[in-house]
Order: C-alpha cells, then sequence, then structure tokens
C-alpha cells in the first residue's frame, strides 16, 4: 500500500475519482492480454490531463514510486503488468481527438483514444489513418505508440512508427517535452519522436500526439488462394512484389490453422491445403481489380489450386472474417492461447513456417502459424493450458528455439508485439550486447531513477537455445 | 498456483503473484464461489478485452473492473486467493446488467452469462442475510413471479389500483412520495394491468379455438390456423407479458393464424424461469425448466414460440439448465425447438398481408438477450421494412442495453438511468415517430425513457407484434 502522503497528494492532484487503491481496482489492473501474468500494483491513477501526469511523475519521484503506463492493456507482452508496490497509470480519460487538419494532413489526439473511433473519425473526413493492430476495438492510440504497433495493412501502409509525427511527453522529473511537429521535414537534433515510438513505456509518458493521415482509397477487394504445398504460397509472396505489386493485406494460414478455422467458421477452405493466402488491395476500382487480376495469375502460376476473386467488396469481407476468425479459432481449442510475433524478411517466411512446424513436433506442443505473409511477420501460436507446469515448460523452450531460428534468418524476435516482460530476456539476442548496454544507457539518460516501467524491456539475458538439427 | 513452479526461469509464463486455494482464511462466499464457479469457463478467458467496447457498465464507467473481462478476473482472484470476496466485489457482479452483449464479442467462447449466474449464485448462498429479507425474496421469486395464478391475481390488484380511481387518489395525496423516485417514474409509465390471461381472453372475444388434452390427461387450448396450416406451434405465454401486455399476447395468436400456424397454448405452462437463475435461485428455476419441457414436449409441437427476448433465450439454454438432471432429454429437446416469433413470421410462415397507413419512421431497439443469446436481429428489421410506408431508420448503438434488465432498473438505478438517458439521446437523433422493441422489459424500459426524456406524445413505444398485428388486414 502507499504511504498516507503519497495518497492524499495524489487525491489533491486528480480528486476522489482520480485515485483508487481498494482491492478490486488494484486486483482489475493487475493484468494485460498476456496469459499467465498478474500482480497487484499499490494504487491506480486515472490523469485527464498533462498538468496532472506532470504533477504525478513529481510525486513519484519524490518518494521513489515506480509507474506503469497503460491505455486499454491489450498488448501481449506483459508490457503493463505492474510490479508489487508500483502505481499504474491508465490514460483512457485522456481519450479527446483535439484535431483534423485537412491542411497538413494531419490529426493530433490524446493518448488515450481508441484506435477504431479515431479511424472512423479520420475516414469520415475523407481521409485515413492506415495501421490497424487487431485488437484495434479495444486499443488506444497511446498504446500503439508506445509498442509501435503493426496490423494487417503493414506490408503497404508501413506501422505506427511511420504515422507518427510529433510527440508531448512527461519525463520521469515531470518536465514535459515537445517532439516533431506537424512537419514532414525536421532534422532539428535527435529523433526523439522516433525513439519514444515503441520505447514501451520506459523512457516518457506520451500525453499527445500528432499522426499523419493519408488520402482514403476509394476501393477496396480481396481474394484467397489455396496451396497444396507451403513454398508455392511462399513463392507467390515473393513474385507478387517481385511483379511492382503492393497489396494492402497479404495474410497467411498454414495447414493446422486451416483446419481449425474451417472447423469453426464452416466457410470452405480445403482441409487438405497446405497453405492458403488471403489477399487484399485497395486503390482506384480498375487499377484494384487489375492487379487482382494479375495477383491471380502469378498465384496459379506459382501452383494454387484454386483461386478465388472476391466479385463486390462484401463478399471480400468474409474472406478477410476467416482470416481474422483464425485466433478465435485457435483459443477455443485449449484453456491458454500464446501469440507471438517471430518476424523474417518476407523471403524467408516458407523457411521459417518448415521450421516452426519441426520445433512444435520436436517439444510436442501444439503450435499454428498465421499472420501476415507480405512482411514476414508470423503469429506462431501455442495451444496450452496455463495450469500444466510441464506443458509450458516445452512451450517456453519451444519459443526460445523459434526466436533463435527468427533470428538465423535474419529476422527478430518480435515484429508488433513489443518486448515487454516476455521477450526482455531474448532482446540481446537481436541487438547485441553493446546494443542493450547502449540502450539501457538512453534508459538512464530519460530516467534515472528507474521510475518508468522498471522490468520491462531490460532483464537478465537468457543463454541461447543450441539449436541441433 | 503450481505453475508459479516455474519460477526458476529467468524468464517464465507463469509469472502470477499469489493464489493460495483453499487456504483456512477463506469465508464463506470465496468458498461458496470455489463450489460454484466454472474453473474451465473461468480459464478460457484470454483478457483480449474486446468485450470491453460491447459492454453497457464499462462504457458508462471506463473501469476496468466494471467490464467482463475485469468481472472474470475478479472472480478468478476469488476463486483462487487472489482477493477476498469483499463488498466490492459483490457490487461489481450485481453492477453486472447480464445483458450478455459481451458473448458474441468474445472470440474465446467464454460462457460469461453462465459465470456471472455462478457467482450469484455462491452469493445468494454465501450471504448472511436477515430471515425476513431471505423469506421475502422467496416468497415474490417462487410464490408470486413463478406462479401464473398468483401473478394475475396480482395483476387483477393493480388494474384495480390503476382504475379505481385509487391511482389518481394516491397521486394527489403523495403517498407514492414514500417510494424512490425512480420506482415512482416507473410506476407511472405503466401499461394497464388485467388478470385475465391470454387463454381467457382469446375465449372471451369468441375466437376459433378448441380444447385438447395430452398424454397426461392436461389441458390445451388449440387455435386453427388461417388457411393451409404450416406447422403446430406452441404459445409461450411469459408472465409479464400475460399481466401487462396481454393484447401483446392476443395480437401474437392473430399473426401467427395469418401466417398458417397452429397455436397451441398449453394451461400447464409456467414462468420460464430466468429471473430465478439470474438471481442465483438455479434449484427453483431447474424446476420451472423440467415442468416447461415436459409440458411443450407432450403436445406435440414443431416449434416452441416466444413473444420476449428475456424468456426465450432462457428457453433456449434449456439444455444446459437441465443438464445432467432427469429432464435433460427434455431441455435438450426444447432448446432446439425454441423460436422468436420474428424468426417464425420472417422465415417459415407465409408472408404477412399489411395494409397501407401513414408514413411511419421508425427504429429498432434490440432486445439484448433476444440479439445476444438466441442471436435474432435480421428478423425483426426484415418485419418492419416489411409494412407499407414505414422508414427504419438505425439508431446508433442499438445493440447497447437500455437498462433494464429484468428487474435490473430497479435495484440499480443509477447506472439503469445512464444508460437509459444515453439511448434516449440516439432515439432522439434518429427523428424516428416509434421505437420497435421485442421484449416486456425493455417495452417498459422506453415507455420509462419517452417519459423521461420529455418525448410523450411525440414518441411511442411499441412492440413489434402489435406493430405488425395494427397493419394486418
Amino acid at each position: 500500500m502507499l504511504e498516507e502522503p503519497v495518497r492524499r497528494r495524489l487525491m489533491d492532484i486528480l480528486g476522489p475519482q482520480g485515485f483508487r487503491d481498494d482491492e478490486q481496482t488494484r486486483v482489475s489492473y493487475s493484468y494485460d492480454a498476456t496469459p499467465a501474468y498478474r500482480t497487484k500494483p499499490a494504487g491506480v491513477v486515472f490523469p485527464e490531463a498533462t498538468w496532472q501526469v506532470s504533477e504525478i511523475m513529481k510525486v513519484c519521484s519524490e518518494y521513489r514510486i515506480p509507474v506503469v503506463t497503460r491505455g486499454a492493456g491489450s498488448n501481449l507482452c506483459a508490457g503493463t503488468v505492474p510490479g508489487e508496490g508500483e502505481l499504474v497509470m491508465v490514460m483512457t480519460r485522456m481519450n479527446r481527438l483535439l484535431e483534423i487538419d485537412c491542411e497538413n494532413l494531419t490529426a493530433t489526439v490524446q493518448p488515450g483514444l481508441n484506435t477504431k473511433a479515431f479511424h472512423e473519425e479520420v475516414e469520415r473526413a475523407g481521409l485515413f489513418y492506415p495501421p490497424d493492430p487487431s485488437s484495434m476495438v479495444i486499443c488506444t492510440l497511446g498504446g500503439n505508440i508506445a509498442l509501435g504497433s503493426g496490423g494487417l495493412r503493414g506490408l503497404k501502409y508501413g506501422t505506427t512508427k511511420d504515422y507518427v509525427l510529433g510527440l508531448e511527453a512527461v519525463l520521469p522529473n515531470g518536465d514535459v517535452i515537445r517532439t516533431g511537429g506537424k512537419l514532414v521535414k525536421d532534422v532539428a537534433g535527435y529523433d526523439l519522436t522516433r525513439l519514444l515510438v515503441g520505447s514501451g513505456g520506459t523512457l516518457a509518458i506520451i500525453t499527445e500526439a500528432t499522426l499523419r493521415l493519408v488520402p482514403k482509397p476509394p476501393f477496396r477487394l480481396s481474394m484467397v488462394a489455396v496451396y497444396g504445398d507451403l513454398y508455392g504460397a511462399a513463392r507467390s509472396v515473393s513474385s507478387i512484389i517481385a511483379a511492382r505489386i503492393i497489396p494492402c493485406t497479404l495474410e497467411f494460414m498454414d495447414q493446422a490453422t486451416i483446419r481449425v478455422v474451417e472447423d469453426f467458421a464452416r466457410v470452405g477452405l480445403p482441409a487438405d491445403a497446405k497453405a492458403i493466402l488471403a489477399i487484399e488491395q485497395d486503390g482506384e476500382e480498375e487499377q484494384v481489380r487489375r492487379d487482382l487480376n494479375l495477383i491471380s495469375y502469378i498465384c496459379r502460376n506459382e501452383g494454387a489450386l484454386e483461386v478465388r476473386v472476391a466479385e463486390r467488396p462484401e463478399e471480400g469481407e468474409k474472406i478477410m472474417a476467416a482470416r481474422r476468425s483464425a485466433l478465435a479459432a485457435l483459443s477455443r481449442l485449449r484453456p491458454t492461447t500464446i501469440l507471438e510475433d517471430a518476424t523474417v524478411p518476407r523471403s524467408k517466411i516458407a523457411d521459417m513456417v518448415l521450421a516452426i512446424q519441426r520445433i512444435a513436433r520436436k517439444y510436442d506442443v501444439q503450435i499454428c502459424t498465421f499472420g501476415h505473409a507480405g512482411d514476414g511477420n508470423l503469429h506462431p501460436t501455442a495451444l496450452t493450458d496455463a495450469r500444466d507446469a510441464e506443458e509450458m515448460q516445452r512451450v517456453e523452450r519451444a519459443f526460445e528455439e523459434i526466436f533463435e531460428e527468427a533470428i538465423r534468418l535474419g529476422g527478430t524476435i518480435t515484429g508488433e508485439h513489443g518486448v515487454g516482460q516476455v521477450k526482455a530476456p531474448y532482446l540481446e539476442w537481436k541487438a547485441g550486447a553493446a546494443g542493450v548496454e547502449l540502450m539501457k544507457r538512453i534508459k538512464q539518460a530519460f530516467d534515472p531513477l528507474g521510475l518508468l516501467n522498471p522490468g520491462k524491456m531490460f532483464a537478465e539475458t537468457r543463454k541461447r537455445v543450441v539449436v541441433r538439427r | 498456483m503450481n505453475a508459479a513452479n516455474a519460477n526458476t526461469h529467468a524468464n517464465t509464463r507463469a509469472k502470477e503473484d499469489g493464489g493460495a486455494p483453499g487456504t483456512a482464511s477463506a469465508g464463506r462466499l470465496e468458498q461458496a464461489l470455489r463450489l460454484a464457479l466454472d474453473e474451465d469457463a473461468l480459464e478460457r478467458c484470454m483478457r483480449c478485452g474486446f468485450c470491453q467496447s460491447a459492454c453497457p457498465t464499462f462504457r458508462v464507467t471506463g473501469l476496468e473492473a466494471a467490464s467482463p473481462r475485469g468481472r472474470i478476473a475478479l472472480m478468478k482472484a476469488a476463486y483462487d486467493g487472489f482477493m477476498a470476496a469483499d463488498s466490492d466485489f459483490v457490487g461489481q457482479m450485481e453492477l453486472c446488467l447480464g445483458c450478455r452483449a459481451c458473448e458474441p464479442a468474445c472470440p474465446a467462447g467464454v460462457p460469461y452469462g453462465r459465470l456471472i449466474e455462478q457467482a450469484r449464485e455462491a452469493i445468494a448462498k454465501g450471504r448472511k442475510q436477515p430471515l425476513r429479507a431471505r423469506l421475502a425474496g422467496k416468497i415474490l421469486m417462487e410464490g408470486v413471479i413463478a406462479r401464473h395464478g398468483v401473478l394475475r391475481g396480482a395483476g387483477r390488484v393493480l388494474r384495480l389500483y390503476q382504475r379505481s380511481g385509487l391511482r389518481a387518489a394516491a397521486h394527489r395525496l403523495g403517498v407514492l412520495r414514500a417510494l424512490p423516485p425512480h420506482v415512482r417514474e416507473m410506476e407511472a409509465s405503466l401499461p394497464e394491468a388485467s388478470g385475465r390471461g391470454v387463454i381467457r381472453e382469446w375465449l372471451r372475444r369468441g375466437l376459433p379455438a378448441r380444447w385438447e388434452t395430452d398424454d397426461q390427461g392436461r389441458r390445451l387450448l388449440v387455435v386453427p390456423a388461417e388457411g393451409e396450416r404450416a406447422a403446430r406451434v406452441g404459445m409461450f405465454r411469459g408472465c409479464v407479458m400475460d399481466v401487462l401486455f396481454l393484447s401483446t399476447n392476443v395480437n401474437t395468436i392473430r399473426l401467427l393464424r395469418a401466417a398458417g400456424f397452429e397455436v397451441v397454448i398449453p394451461e400447464g405452462q409456467k414462468c420460464c424461469g430466468a429471473l430465478h437463475a439470474h438471481a442465483g435461485r438455479s434449484a427453483f428455476a431447474r424446476r420451472l425448466a423440467a415442468d416447461n419441457a415436459a409440458v411443450f414436449r407432450a403436445a406435440g409441437v414443431d416449434w416452441v414460440v416466444s413473444n420476449a427476448g428475456g424468456c426465450g433465450a432462457h428457453l433456449k439454454e434449456y439444455d444446459h439448465v437441465l443438464h445432467g438432471t432427469p429432464s435433460a432429454d427434455d431441455g435438450a429437446w426444447l432448446s432446439s425447438r425454441v423460436k422468436d416469433v420474428s424468426e417464425l413470421l420472417a422465415e417459415s410462415g407465409r408472408p404477412l398481408r399489411l395494409a397501407n397507413g401513414a408514413p411511419l419512421v421508425a427504429t429498432c431497439q434490440d432486445s439484448c438477450h433476444l440479439r445476444n443469446v438466441m442471436r435474432v436481429k435480421r428478423q425483426p428489421r426484415e418485419l418492419m421494412q416489411r409494412v407499407p410506408g414505414l422508414v427504419l431508420r438505425e439508431m446508433r448503438d442499438a445493440d447497447l442495453c437500455c437498462g433494464s434488465a429484468g428487474i435490473y432498473n430497479v435495484l440499480q438505478p443509477e447506472m439503469s438511468a445512464a444508460l437509459l438517458d444515453r439511448k434516449m439521446e440516439q432515439v432522439k437523433a434518429t427523428g424516428a415517430d416509434v421505437v420497435v422493441t421485442a421484449n416486456p422489459g425493455c417495452l417498459l424500459q422506453m415507455r420509462w425513457g419517452i417519459r423521461r426524456a420529455g418525448l410523450e406524445g411525440r414518441v411511442k413505444a411499441v412492440h413489434l407484434v402489435d406493430l405488425l398485428a395494427e397493419r394486418l388486414e
């Protein structure tokens, strides 16, 4: 529990509705969407303005109280699970859309604004904000920025990091900084904006963001291609890109996933298919149709057994819905679903999928793989039971080997979920000892007292798995 | 947590703190929760949070604990000793409307409705309540609501009160001031009650009908179809429907006949038991379910039709309610046969012939259990659009609960009113003349809302069945 003077000062800043430390509140902010992590914080604060965030940080600095900032708590890296004695700062009351600037094509938002609600507002103005993490019905833009979220449209449009132009943030000592602005060009000093994107709440607390918008594409259409072998699907991905076509989404499902999805959704996917690609293109109607025709031709050429192009956009919705139901279908099979995001260069997709299948067999765990083939971002998903410690250990070891394999193929341990607590022990595998050391010095410069989200990003490094083949 | 053993690793998935199941200090409620809650269902929640944008109480409060993910986390915490089930815990379980909008939103298929019922059952058992309160609850729930005869008696008293000048006198003398303001407001928007019941009313009107008996000698009123018979359907008349919306029950039969259905009303049917199950009285709810399932099955009907989303949804779950009892078979049968009246009229009967009328702008307020449990949302709208001259204008958040939720509006007036006022804003924004619903609780709440928003005389709330019956040729 927090000391009485701290509680009093927090309540002075926030009012009685803005500070809570009763049991049910502490329990309900003890977790995020990461399976099996749970620790009660000492208290929870709900700021409504930047000055409150700043004042809270001054109190926390004075009393050395660590702070975990969170939006919706939908991340999968335990990036917002607090530690004992820590304060959780919930940003969802700072949820206003401050401005859509149609001359500069920017939007200025508070961090607690829901991503989907933002999409709707922006599209009403005839504009488009492409980053679309799967959790967008609940997640917040602040959380997206803090963890550098991706989404289905990453291949063509990039991810959150490509849309943040400027930030307002509160430093651990309470100072408020502003970075970037409504500027396409700005090379004044270090790029602090980019540094804060993906920093996972360990450097500063984001209190406002200026985001880049693009014109809304007038038309979109989807198609699906079914394969009898994995390499055909993987070659199609490479050939499509080589033909200078960049679809907005290019999604992949392996056989295990296809079977489960078909069992669940009954959309007519062939259970003997080894892989499926679900592809969507947007733009001018004529161009979209031309692209999909060419993609169909390429897929057939690369050995697709079946290619189906939607005739109308609504039909395309069904195809994408089948892909989106993948996680839903998988999560019904076993009590615990662990979704990872090992990512490789897209030319290595087939190798990675085969490696995942081999590793799953080796550790005797059930892993289904689907993901964003276009950008090499795969979601190997383990179906397990958190109550079975022995099985959980095997899952753990399988994932370690998958990370190792991803790095060997020139990839990374996390494409879009972030490091948080889950990936911290593996960060050095990707960034190297000198890289992590530099990151720690950056952390030290921002947060000398170590108050912001301790235990995330950095941890004792796990020994690398010796891959025997 | 046994998984906590894995803590020997620098990194482990099992970073759960606390959790000491079955500790000696666990109180009455914790023990009751351990017995009542389905551990696999708790475990199935993967905490993705997709339920939150569908949850009315989360949307009003913005607090994690007031969301389905939060409530499940609280249940799990109380279950495994991570927290004590204190009064806040109980309050949070009671704040849930039970609208179940979280279920269609859940990717993992967590049976939330079942979990909240289990938690409430444990609360009902584990809580020390004065004998007087326990007795009053029992009499109300088991002696009045569950018995059609007694309930109709209450309806007659209510009618007498409304008609005899007693109501006017009560208003004049201000004796109602003794009641909490929200109850006073609701009293004012109650429709006229009746103690007659649909069977007597149908016969009183001299409409075509005959008596049959089932193999147990129980009486069934059978109303013949008009024209060629499409199917034989059993009518579930409901408690509130039969007392406060008797004419809607009569209209339901008229519509079904016109669409070619033979309508059977078993005399021996009882309350569906939904209110009892939601209030944690599962044993009594099971008895009602067993009786209803047997009576309707013996009536030899193709479908069982309900015109109240709340009842229909509970009937739909009789397979679960009666699972593992001697009536399991009957329960599964009833579950597979129950349909909302809008499903039958939109999909399997002869199309209704509806007369022209004045142009009308209408909006549809989903009944939560009709939409989220029976998964019926398209059919009421299709039927509305078949009414000549009617323009359907959807309101925003039509799928969000209006705050009625059984007797929730009486028990949780603040949250209920907050939801209702938001709802009326959306209704107003459509400019509709009529709000159409398909459940008596929602209908009463809409009437209360129209009164609260000062829209009386401008907006009307009607049951879908009455909207259609008014235009029946």
